[in-house]
């Protein structure tokens, strides 16, 4: 096999033994459990319905964004647990300032997806500002954060939110229609329609890939997430990478609940959905933080979620049971390409040793 | 087991035997039939090459790793040694090259650890550390943290570690080479007293001088493989060495002298603080001209590293001014340096000088993100710069199937070869090269030596750290010996030898 | 000098170095009730230190502790776990269906068992197949959540009182009243005499209606010193996460005592989930822990990996948790005086250490505090329990010279890379 069909061949390998992996523990667990495990992947693995594409790729956009939101942390290395504090502190306020409805029109939801990603980058900033003049580890703050902003979103809720008449649901006052972000509808059927915000995910998909990948900033990025004295030594303040870094990884993660709210909820309540900043560090290692990688695992992770709905009604198991295939997908994925990682840096040292013998022994005939 | 009686009256005598030995990691053979015997009561010296397979075979002897092939036999008797606790358990105790310490425990700590029935881990234990500390005149504190502790202590409490285990077998795998000369004659005092005491020591070592002066017997290793055991008495230094080497050794000799009266590069009163009461650089001044390579000369840890790195830019705590040519760099950034003129051949290069997960061509990159051909706008070239790694693939003869291979599969001598042509390829005013030649094979090492020289004579001013006395002396123009972050005397290479630098770099002579 | 008398004389000099004795920590303790006498007498704030409020706080403490213990086990062998709050998850499960099903004491055995399966997946995760540590704890925190909402799920619906979100009324381990004791102290409290009275309401939180959970919890504390610091044991798993590489060129086994740490972790974790569902609520209730994991492992932080630190942290979260639930506006209001006051006094002591940033920073906070105090009439309960982790965050930005973690924590170890 040529180098280069090795390493596809071996790229491949490592999900698909993780995803084999996952399915294969899971059924054990529903063997265990006395579930009927071909009921449960019958219904789970059946054909979606168009509704249920819908809202796959509706949660898979949510998803999507998160796992961007982490990758670029862990392309340096950080690991922002915090993404789930930052999309909820940013997702309040830009429900607060689009409700507010300061500016006509679509200039409302600019400036309110601009304060979004300002928030949720200022969240981030702390930790990394306290990461870089503190070498506080961005894992504890950014833990500690997240408990923060819990509160601190309840409490600015609390004061600037409005009752919805008959419940005890508060949410803020509801955006305005002109700010809406429209929906496309995938059929004529209702409740097909997809947030148009998905054309957003895919810009930042590949804005991150071009980021990353092609810039001088995006070299950067990497070779201090690579090898922080290396990059120090040649010549990259990694301190102040390590802000920037945090920024962005809080900016995106700032995006990350307004599909939902410019595109079905339209306020921010103590309802609005949770735990999608986790589900993204799942899904940006699932993705190995590569923008079609985490998409699929974006889809996957959406398949998954939306496909389990009728469990309970079906077969009568919880469908919190593929949220133990999603974590199992975790550890699995990780095993998976280091065991892979490490076949392949084998197989590299080898073709070095052969290709620089063959060398040798030219030479030596040649001298011959 | 019992030894076959054949071997019965030599068996007696030895106390290791290898025979066979042999391992492999992927793409390396590390040994291959490697055979030894070790008598009792000896010191037994095994030299050899960086690279050729003499520490991977004192891990196989302390069982850390299995071997593929071969026996081991201890005082004639077979053993199977599948960790440390099988060697400890068999008589033997090793010393590591990287001490094998934990900083955050006491010296009681490190030392009972594993060994906690033999006196428990407290009273009865200090008692015996103190018994042998004071019997082998070892100077050990138990009650002191090992992070508090210098060089020189912390080797003494790996030695009490081992004979604490009551090891009859002592391994020292390289231990010379953190140590100044005179440090290194107390502990081949130790060494001897152990010796009359009955204990065999295997002495691991590529310092021929100090393999003649303490072996009882002289092993080669080369290419992971015995080529011979000699008698010390009946050899040279040079002899041992073309036995290591397997051919005609080069030597960094100095060519005729290309230095120019034209400055290029001054550093005034260069000061870098510490948290302690002793500042790490004190009021450092020097020059270096066109054409000129200075070497400084210290024993590890003298503040060598914190001087590169402060004129890097590296340390933004240091004072005092930087000049290159005509330009003050003292406010200036790492990159903005490197930019102005300065090539860096780090200290470590896997740790400073490489992307080891990243194929070659990012490498190339690393350090010139900001220059011609690596960079269009803000963009990364990626065609130009895999171009221009092919250049320094050929020029420098980096022996590698390609630009898009892993810096982690190469070799260290290639490694260190890619770095030098990046350094050089930036065009630089000055190059700094720490420890240039550290852990690569006899054949990088002459080709790095040759890009020294060569850089010599295109008019850059060199500043070259090492801890080989020899290679200062033969490639230097001028030598500064640093101690305890000053500057403390300037030597002429054609004169000097390496003894009077070892008791300058220790303090000890009048010079300073 | 004689070899033999310089031994002698060195042994005799050698005195056990300075950690802090169990009696410091009860001094700590009454400065502490009389900082608040003086607060209650001050601002007029009095539930700072009622017997109420203090039992509260130690049934609020117990499972940060026993979480706090449990990362201290897996962080002292080098493996940090941050998957506590999912082994706590499934301590709740475990102490819900074996507590129903078998009698509490067997529920408690069930906390253990279902926190110590969480932690032999870190375990195998992390040493065996050297997956990052931080990876392995978020996905065993996603794993838990979900296995106990299914399993729940499973085995409550339809029970008397139970449902896919909790399980039926779980009975209580046996707690202790001395009644004579508890009435006399009762009277003392009642009547008022500064500091006595709050002395009196402090021992009698702990005579009456005290869980032998709490008093399992305290001794597993003890244990856990003894253990890590005074036998052979301790020292070979203290190694393996201060230098695993040494320990193991000594024959120490490092897989098999960081898979010891790693599981007594887990059960620790699952036995602080038990603890919530059977003394601080009567049944398993989905969500209880309420990231409990996560401040039991900035109560570890906030004590410096040690044991006695890590206890005096989790009971100023306890403390902290408590005053949010019981008229804490009120109460943290009161505290702000407080903290201006000590930060006055660290203004002063760092501007006389010459640093004068920190001195300002300290400065401009406690004017901040004080002005707040003087400002507002109670502190909003958000804020109230906000205040552990703002507290944490503190800790870490300006103490964090201090810190001392153990240093190969979190690196992945494999075997045979020593030498």
């Amino acid at each position: 096999m040529t180098p280069r069909l090795t390493r596809i061949a071996l790229g491949i390998a490592a999900p698909v033994l993780a995803l084999a992996a996952a399915f294969l523990i899971t059924s054990l667990v529903l063997l265990i459990a006395g579930d009927p495990v071909g009921e449960v992947w019958s219904t789970i693995l059946s054909v979606p319905a168009t509704r249920n594409i819908a809202n796959i790729i509706n949660s898979a956009t949510v998803l999507y964004i998160s796992g961007l939101a982490v990758a670029v942390g862990f392309r340096m290395n950080l690991f922002n647990i915090g993404v789930d504090g930052q999309y909820r502190i940013a997702a309040f306020t830009a429900a607060f300032v689009a409700g507010e409805a300061w500016l006509p029109g679509y200039l409302n939801t600019l400036l309110a997806i601009v304060a979004a990603i300002l928030v949720g980058a200022a969240w981030a900033g702390i930790a990394g500002v306290l990461r870089a003049s503190r070498g506080v580890s961005e894992v504890i703050s950014t833990i500690m954060l997240n408990a923060i902003s819990t509160y601190l979103v309840a409490y600015l809720l609390r004061k600037a939110a409005v009752q919805e008449q008959g419940s005890n649901i508060i949410a803020t006052k509801e955006i305005p229609e002109g700010s809406r972000i429209p929906a496309f509808s995938l059929s004529d059927q209702a409740g097909t329609s997809v947030y148009g915000f998905v054309f957003i995910a895919i810009v930042l998909g590949i804005g991150y890939w071009v980021m990353l990948n092609r810039t001088r900033f995006g070299f950067d990025l990497r070779a201090t997430g690579r090898s922080e004295p290396a990059a120090t030594a040649s010549g990259i303040n990694t301190k102040r990478m390590i802000i920037y870094t945090m920024l962005i990884s809080g900016g995106l993660a700032g995006l990350i609940g307004l599909p939902i709210l410019f595109g079905a909820a339209y306020s921010y309540g103590s309802t609005f959905q949770s735990g999608l900043g986790f589900a993204g560090i799942a899904i940006a290692l699932l993705g190995r933080n590569h923008p079609i990688g985490i998409a699929l695992g974006a889809l996957l992770f959406a398949f998954l979620d939306e496909q389990s709905n009728p469990l309970q009604i079906v077969v009568g198991v919880a469908p919190d049971i593929v949220k133990i295939t999603q974590g199992i997908i975790v550890l699995t994925v990780v095993i998976a390409y280091e065991v892979v990682r490490r076949i392949g840096v084998r197989i590299e040292q080898r073709q070095v040793a052969q290709a620089l013998e063959r060398t040798a022994r030219d030479k030596a005939e040649v001298s011959a | 087991m019992s030894n076959p009686v054949q071997h019965a009256t030599s068996a007696d005598r030895m106390a290791v035997r290898l025979h066979g030995i042999g391992k492999q990691f992927p793409g390396v053979i590390a040994n291959d039939d490697v055979n030894i015997d070790v008598a009792r009561g000896t010191i037994h010296a095994i030299v050899g090459e960086n690279g050729a397979g003499k520490s991977t075979l004192m891990k196989i002897l302390y069982g850390v790793q299995k071997p593929d092939s071969g026996t081991i036999e201890i005082n004639g008797t077979q053993v199977v040694l599948g960790s440390p606790a099988d060697a400890i358990q068999a008589g033997v105790g090793m010393v590591f090259q990287h001490f094998m310490l934990a900083d955050n425990l006491t010296v009681l700590e490190n030392v009972t650890l594993g060994a906690e029935r033999l006196h428990g881990i407290g009273t009865e234990a200090r008692a015996e550390i103190l018994r042998i500390s004071d019997a082998y005149g070892l100077n050990i504190e138990p009650d002191v943290l090992v992070e508090k502790l210098g060089v020189g202590a912390r080797q003494r409490v790996e030695i009490l570690k081992v004979l604490y285990r009551g090891a009859e077998i002592v391994i020292l795998d390289e231990p010379t080479a953190v140590l100044v000369p005179q440090e290194v004659d107390e502990l081949f005092d130790n060494l001897r007293e152990l010796k009359s005491e009955g204990i065999t020591v295997i002495f691991i070592s590529h310092k021929l001088d100090e393999v003649l002066s303490v072996a009882d017997v002289v092993t080669v290793i080369r290419r992971g493989t015995t080529v011979a055991t000699v008698d010390p008495g009946s050899v040279t230094a040079r002899q041992l060495a073309e036995l290591m080497v397997g051919s005609e050794l080069p030597s960094p000799s100095t060519e005729t002298s290309t230095v120019t009266d034209e400055v290029l590069i001054t550093v005034e009163n260069l000061t870098l603080p510490s948290d302690g009461a002793r500042p790490l650089l004190e009021d450092i001044s020097f020059v270096i001209h066109r054409g000129e390579v200075l070497g400084i000369a210290g024993v590890e840890g003298n503040g060598q590293a914190e001087l590169v790195e402060a004129i890097m830019g590296m340390r933004p705590a240091a004072t005092g001014k930087v000049t290159l040519v005509d330009r003050d760099l003292s406010t200036l950034s790492t990159r903005v340096r490197r930019e102005a003129g300065i090539g860096y051949i780090p200290e470590d290069r896997q740790r400073h000088g490489l992307l080891l997960d990243a194929p070659l061509w990012e490498n190339r990159v690393l350090g010139h993100q900001t220059r011609e051909p690596n960079v269009n706008g803000i963009f990364i070239d990626k065609g130009a710069a895999r171009a221009d790694t092919q250049r320094i693939i050929k020029e420098y003869d980096v022996r590698t199937p390609g630009p898009d291979v892993l810096a982690r599969a190469l070799s260290g001598g290639n490694q260190q070869k890619l770095i030098v042509g990046r350094e050089m390829s930036g065009e630089p005013i000055l190059l700094i090269a720490a420890h240039p030649t550290r852990g690569v094979d006899v054949g990088a090492q002459a080709a790095i030596w040759d890009q020294i020289k060569r850089a010599r004579r295109a008019g850059l001013a060199v500043l070259l750290i090492s801890a080989d006395l020899d290679e200062l002396i033969g490639l230097s123009d001028r030598i500064e010996v640093i101690l305890r972050g000053k500057l403390v005397g300037e030597f002429d290479p054609g004169e000097v030898t390496p003894e009077q630098l070892g008791s300058a770099m220790t303090g000890a002579g009048e010079t300073a | 000098m004689s070899t033999l008398a310089s031994a002698k004389d060195r042994l005799a000099a050698i005195r056990p170095k300075g950690r802090i004795s169990p009696w410091w920590i009860l001094i700590g303790l009454a400065a502490v009730l009389f900082l608040f006498s003086v607060l209650q007498l001050v601002t007029g704030a009095d539930d700072l230190a009622s017997s109420g409020t203090i039992r509260a706080t130690i049934i609020a403490t117990v499972p940060i502790a026993l979480a706090g213990l449990g990362g201290l086990w897996s962080e002292r062998a080098g493996v940090v776990n941050i998957g506590l709050e999912g082994m706590m998850i499934l301590g709740t499960f475990g102490a819900g269906y074996l507590g129903f099903h078998y009698g509490p004491w067997a529920g408690v055995l069930g906390a253990i068992a279902m926190g110590a399966i969480g932690g032999l997946i870190h375990a195998v995760a992390t040493v065996l197949f050297g997956v990052d540590h931080i990876i392995s704890g978020v996905a065993i925190n996603i794993i838990a959540l979900g296995a106990t909402q299914y399993l729940a799920a499973l085995t409550f619906t339809g029970l008397p009182g139970g449902g896919q979100t909790q399980s039926p009324t779980l009975g209580d381990v046996n707690s202790i009243t001395i009644e004579p004791l508890s009435d006399a102290l009762g009277d003392i409290e009642g009547s008022g005499i500064f500091f006595v009275s709050e002395l009196a309401a402090g021992l009698r939180a702990l005579v009456t209606e005290l869980s032998l959970l709490v008093l399992l919890a305290l001794l597993l504390f003890v244990l856990t010193y003894f253990v890590l610091w005074r036998t052979a044991f301790g020292l070979r798993l203290r190694s393996c996460g201060e230098s695993p590489a040494a320990a193991e060129t000594l024959g120490v086994n490092v897989y098999r005592y960081k898979f010891i740490a790693v599981l007594v972790s887990g059960g620790l974790a699952g036995l602080g989930g038990g603890f919530l569902a059977m003394v601080a609520s009567s049944n398993y209730r989905d969500g209880q822990t309420g990231g409990r994991g996560y401040i039991g492992l900035a109560a570890m932080i906030f004590g410096n990996w040690r044991p006695g630190g890590l206890l005096a942290g989790s009971g100023l979260f306890g403390y902290t948790e408590t005053l949010g639930l019981r008229r804490g506006g009120e109460s943290v209001h009161a505290l702000l005086i407080l903290v201006a006051a000590l930060l006055v006094i660290v203004a002063i002591w760092q501007w006389r250490r010459l640093r004068h940033v920190s001195a300002g920073v300290a400065a401009v906070i406690a004017l901040g505090a004080a002005a707040l105090y003087y400002s507002i009439e109670a502190v909003p309960g958000d804020f109230t329990r906000m205040t552990p982790y703002v507290t944490t965050l503190f800790v870490l930005a300006f103490a964090s010279q201090r810190l001392r973690m153990p240093a190969a924590d979190g690196q992945i170890y494999r075997r045979g890379t020593a030498g």
